[in-house]
């Protein structure tokens, strides 16, 4: 027995001094992902951790981050928020679990609001790459910004703006509609801002119907769009419903102009509405066409990795990461206030989509783009400056 | 004018599918008094199962004649989704048919969740939403004012025909006389000779075939996707209820009492009360006919 328990011992030490001896292993650095991989957008979702893979990749290719003149490797913990509010928050408060030092995502501003309360809450850093809706970075009791919760994406009273001037002036609308998802905090902010805008320039807008996510049939608000006379239709709802919406409103005989928003940039949306959606308008982040020598590279890293061209959700995440490398850098430690700091004092971002605009928020000021749907590509048609 | 008319052809496509899926909930529950809960899921699958059919069909032999095409599909989905609530029905409830009703619906619900979650892990389908292809051309006509599909038209006379043969099957034909028997009084039919098992058995078979052909027409419309079943599931149970569970004719009265909820809401209100308009009808309905439109009361035997 004794003699035993002195092997062991002897193991035991041994181990430990050949522990010692080795070689230190890098170190990790964990950052979270908290995208829609299922539930009703879920291409968003792929993209979103498609464009992650890809900055986390380049890092860790060029031997990792340096922090403090130390190298640390990026390590993703993803998680799949199924596009439900309360599924996103439970996934918010799994990574913080972990111990990510920050997370990006989630996307839709419905799943964005409510993890950005678990996110401020217990002081880590949040950015998402595409929620657009105000709320997402106020809190909602005292209508002040939340302290750890950024974004890449502009937000929606000015996207709002840019897409009902867009109707105005380009399209010469009088009687504007708008179909939009009452049940998802994105579409119903960007909706009312929209129709905001026009009343502010003396238009009123003639229908201002509803639905509720997961519909598939909306006739009976089409009907109505159209027998109020409208010109217009707004459609600012994700692109697995926009298909749908632009086809019933086509086989109920709206023929007016259509526009969206930038929930609509993804290529699925073309694979799914075919030629009814051909010469449509819609605001949104960036344009491949016009990209900046910086979202070049990006493009080409991103074509050459996963065979297709980044939609937006690809190109904001690829820049919310970047905006967080350079934070953790600036920090000079893994700590997440210090984190939160750092990202709090960057002023101006260049990246992919833009040059992005702090001023004391979490809300960067940049432009918007206006996308033409044509020969089943987006083609730029416009950008909309702040 | 022209705007009811419109609005009345819609909610005769919407409530076209609602009564076909809320047969399926009420044949069921006739037969075994339960809540067959994944009855939209097998919905959903009939819709799954049209979808590769088709786009197998489309892929082999694209100069098909689009009648042949169509009727090849809807036969495959039915053929399809009776074969799989067959199956469900084996595995899942007839260990419990002697258990309390409860045991059997929570299981129909693990069912319906079980399906839900298979079809968005299965990699052919997984949770991104499709357009079937094209099996009918879709054209619209102008009558008077009137937007006509090609589409609206088929759903709305094949959900009619569809109706029309099931009713005659269950009111004419021996399975239909026996299913008829089991509901009256399930411990004396079988004494006479009635073989329960088999028109179980049937009739789970016979109301996901119908539920296909719901799911065929439905996926000509509109785009499909694992979850859609839920929704759907839910208001054509509310039809089944609303119309009289357990009866055939007040399933498709429901169907189309719903369909016209659905779509006359947000003519008159905000579309946004459109599920509370729904709700509030089955409730003050239960308040004060409980069986529904067309259900007998029930007398509790000892």
């Amino acid at each position: 027995m004794k003699r035993f328990s002195l092997f062991v011992l002897a193991v035991m030490l041994l181990s430990m001094i050949l522990a010692a001896c080795q070689p230190a292993a890098p170190d990790t650095l964990k950052i979270g992902l908290n995208a829609e991989l299922t539930g009703g957008i879920p291409v968003v979702g792929e993209s979103c951790k498609n464009a992650a893979e890809l900055a986390a990749k380049e890092v860790n290719d060029a031997g990792g981050l340096e922090v403090g003149g130390k190298k640390y490797m990026i390590e993703l913990l993803i998680e799949d928020n199924e596009d439900k509010a309360e599924s996103a928050a439970a996934a918010t408060q799994k990574l913080i679990t972990a111990g990510v030092l920050a997370m990006i995502g989630p996307n839709a501003s419905r799943n964005a609001i409510p993890s950005s309360v678990v996110a401020e809450s217990s002081k880590m850093v949040m950015i998402s790459p595409w929620s657009t809706n105000p709320k997402t970075t106020i809190i909602a009791e005292t209508g002040l910004p939340k302290q750890y919760v950024f974004r890449a994406a502009f937000i929606d009273d000015f996207q709002g703006r840019v897409a009902a001037r867009f109707a105005i002036d380009q399209l010469k609308t009088t009687k504007p509609a708008v179909l939009y998802d009452v049940a998802s905090e994105y579409n119903k902010g960007i909706a009312e801002f929209y129709k905001k805008t026009m009343e502010e320039s003396g238009i009123e807008v003639v229908a201002f119907e509803t639905y509720t996510t997961g519909d598939k049939d909306f006739s009976a608000q089409l009907t109505n769009i159209k027998q109020a006379g409208a010109d217009s239709l707004f459609l600012p709802n994700y692109y697995s419903e926009v298909p749908l919406q632009v086809q019933q409103a086509r086989k109920v005989g709206f023929t007016g102009d259509i526009v969206g928003s930038d929930s609509w940039g993804n290529l699925e949306l073309i694979t799914l509405c075919g030629a009814d959606c051909e010469g449509l308008f819609f605001t949104t982040h960036y344009a491949a066409d016009i990209a900046t020598p910086k979202a070049q590279a990006f493009i080409k890293a991103y074509e050459a990795a996963y065979g297709k061209t980044p939609d937006d959700v690809a190109a904001l995440t690829y820049d919310s990461f970047g905006l967080l490398f350079q934070a953790i850098q600036a920090a000079g430690k893994i700590d997440r206030q210090a984190v939160r700091d750092a990202v709090a004092a960057i002023t101006a971002y260049e990246g992919v989509t833009g040059t992005m605009q702090f001023r004391g928020s979490g809300d960067p000021i940049k432009s918007a783009v206006i996308l033409q749907i044509k020969g089943g590509k987006f083609v730029y048609f416009a950008t909309a400056s702040p | 004018m022209e705007f009811y008319v419109q609005q009345i052809l819609n909610a005769l496509q919407v409530g076209s599918v609602y009564a076909l899926i809320a047969l399926g909930y009420t044949m069921v529950y006739g037969i075994l008094t339960m809540i067959n809960f994944a009855h939209g899921d097998i919905f959903m699958v009939s819709t799954y199962l049209a979808f590769f059919t088709s786009t197998l069909i489309l892929g082999l032999a694209s100069g098909l004649n689009p009648i042949v095409v169509f009727i090849a599909t809807l036969l495959t989905a039915m053929f399809g989704t009776a074969l799989l609530a067959v199956v469900i029905e084996r595995l899942a409830y007839k260990p419990l048919r002697t258990a309390p009703r409860i045991s059997a619906v929570i299981t129909a619900l693990g069912v319906g969740l079980f399906l839900e979650n298979f079809m968005v892990a299965f990699k052919p389908v997984g949770p991104a939403p499709r357009f079937l292809p094209h099996l009918i051309p879709a054209v619209n006509f102008n009558i008077g004012g009137v937007t006509v599909s090609t589409i609206q038209i088929v759903i709305i006379v094949v959900s009619a025909l569809v109706m029309l043969l099931l009713d005659t099957i269950v009111r004419r034909t021996m399975v239909g006389t026996a299913m008829r028997a089991i509901s009256w009084d399930k411990f004396t039919a079988p004494l006479m000779g009635v073989p329960v098992d088999r028109v179980i058995s049937m009739t789970f078979a016979l109301g996901a075939s119908i539920a296909a052909v719901g799911g065929t027409l439905y996926g000509m419309a509109y785009t499909i996707d694992p979850y859609m079943g839920i929704r759907i599931g839910w208001w054509a149970f509310i039809s089944a209820v609303v119309g009289g569970i357990g009866n055939i004719r007040g399933a498709m009265i429901g169907g189309f009492i719903l369909g016209f909820v659905e779509i006359f809401t947000p003519v008159f209100l905000p579309s946004t009360y459109r599920d509370f308009v729904a709700f509030s009808l089955l409730l003050v309905l239960l308040i004060f006919r409980p069986t529904g439109i067309l259900g007998r009361p029930m007398v509790q035997k000892v």
